[in-house]
């Protein structure tokens, strides 16, 4: 008889030094043999993901063969330009800084965005804060669509369901934020011959929480596999700055703060982190509701919207689609 | 009176199968199928208030109203009766 697999809150426990090697050992190879290049650069954002991919980074090949691109715009975090100079400062990689709202504006995103927002509030403009929400999982809604939630000047706050059109038109004109950061990345990278590196972690790469052609192109990816909560361990056994461990996890996209969970989970990261280590060992829901704050009709729904998410963002990782295959270049 | 139910088939085969409507059945669930995901929704909504002219309220996006061909035939006839 096969015993059920076990389960506690201490199952994403990092052996942190062997990580630390194994990975840097892996950035190295991967730089040598695979990719030819002699350097890494990334984005920073004085978030934890970047920060700690930048430590990775410097760890592995040391700090002056990493460049941190610091990229913030008009709606960014108030402290997103203090807390990435921090971590660029803290490990001694090069920093760059690149103020991309010129860009944004001259492709229009600002003018484009506040259209899509007033098609939905009509009130909304000058003055006016904005971010897109889903329903919380645990309403169990079987379709997550997105409202858009404003703020006035005042502090009033208005919440309207984003028809099709307002929804498409918001992230693809959002989208431009991360193509054009990737873009700016790509320009450094080649400049040095170094490689980009990309900093998702394991629930965004899974689940799809990228832009295809933004943040989700790099050449390499060192902590995909690793589960926030498993990236915050990292970043404490790093020595990284107190600020950068504290600072609650944003998309730092939208002029209204926006939590991650907002944005696509709609629960907390570690809660979030617990119910895919789950799905992914084929926990028990049951079992799992002993130890998170959800009943098993809860997971049993996050677990049915793992695979949904799966499945509607697997087009964000193909590679083109060729129309036959080339034998020549397989990979 | 439209036949709803053919209308509607055939929106969704254009739209989301390019015309191929072999697998698309009446009470095989769009959202289990992969077939309509929750952006294909607004896709449907969009279409049904604009084809049909009604208005689909928030509180009713739901699987019983739109996730089968058939259920979405039975809640424009209720909306439009």
């Amino acid at each position: 008889m096969n015993a059920e697999p076990s389960f506690s809150r201490d199952v994403l426990m990092l052996d942190c030094r062997g990580e630390v090697e194994k990975i840097t050992a892996s950035i190295r190879g991967a730089l040598a043999s695979m990719l030819h290049r002699r350097g890494l650069v990334l984005g920073i954002s004085g978030g934890i993901d970047s920060s700690v991919t930048a430590a990775l980074c410097a760890s592995a090949i040391g700090p002056d063969r990493v460049i941190g691109i610091q990229m913030p715009e008009r709606h960014s975090a108030d402290d997103t330009l203090a807390l990435s100079g921090l971590i660029a400062n803290h490990l001694g990689i090069q920093k760059v800084l690149w103020d991309i709202t010129p860009m944004l504006e001259a492709v229009g995103y600002y003018a484009k965005y506040d259209e899509a927002v007033r098609a939905a509030i009509p009130e909304y403009g000058a003055g006016w804060k904005s971010k897109i929400v889903l329903p919380s999982l645990k309403e169990g809604s079987a379709y997550a669509l997105f409202s858009i939630v404003a703020s006035s000047p005042e502090g009033a706050l208005i919440k309207k369901r984003l028809d099709l059109n307002a929804y498409l038109a918001i992230v693809a004109a959002t989208n431009f934020k991360q193509r054009i950061r990737k873009m700016l990345e790509y320009y450094h990278a080649d400049k040095h011959n170094f490689a980009v590196a990309g900093t998702p972690n394991r629930l965004e790469y899974d689940q799809g929480f990228f832009v295809k052609l933004g943040d989700g192109a790099a050449d390499l990816k060192p902590i995909a596999h690793l589960y926030k909560t498993q990236v915050y361990e990292l970043a404490r056994h790093l020595g990284l700055p107190d600020a950068i461990i504290s600072r609650p996890p944003t998309t730092d996209t939208y002029s209204l703060p926006q939590g991650q969970d907002e944005f696509y989970f709609s629960v907390p990261y570690d809660v979030m982190d617990l119910c895919l280590y789950g799905k992914n060992h084929g926990i028990d829901p049951e079992i799992l509701s002993r130890h998170i704050d959800l009943t098993t009709q809860q997971i049993l729904g996050i677990y049915k919207d793992i695979d949904k998410k799966r499945s509607t963002t697997k087009y964000l990782h193909l590679p083109p689609v060729l129309m036959e295959t080339i034998p020549e270049i397989t990979y | 009176m439209p036949d709803y139910k053919a209308e509607v088939r055939k929106f969704i085969a254009d739209r989301f199968l390019f015309g191929d409507d072999k697998k698309l059945g009446d009470n095989n669930s769009l959202l289990e199928s992969g077939i309509v995901d929750s952006t294909g929704i607004l896709e449907v909504v969009a279409h049904l208030e604009e084809r049909f002219g009604v208005k689909i309220d928030n509180d009713e996006m739901i699987p019983e109203n739109l996730d089968t061909i058939a259920s979405i035939e039975a809640f424009l006839k209720r909306k439009i009766f």
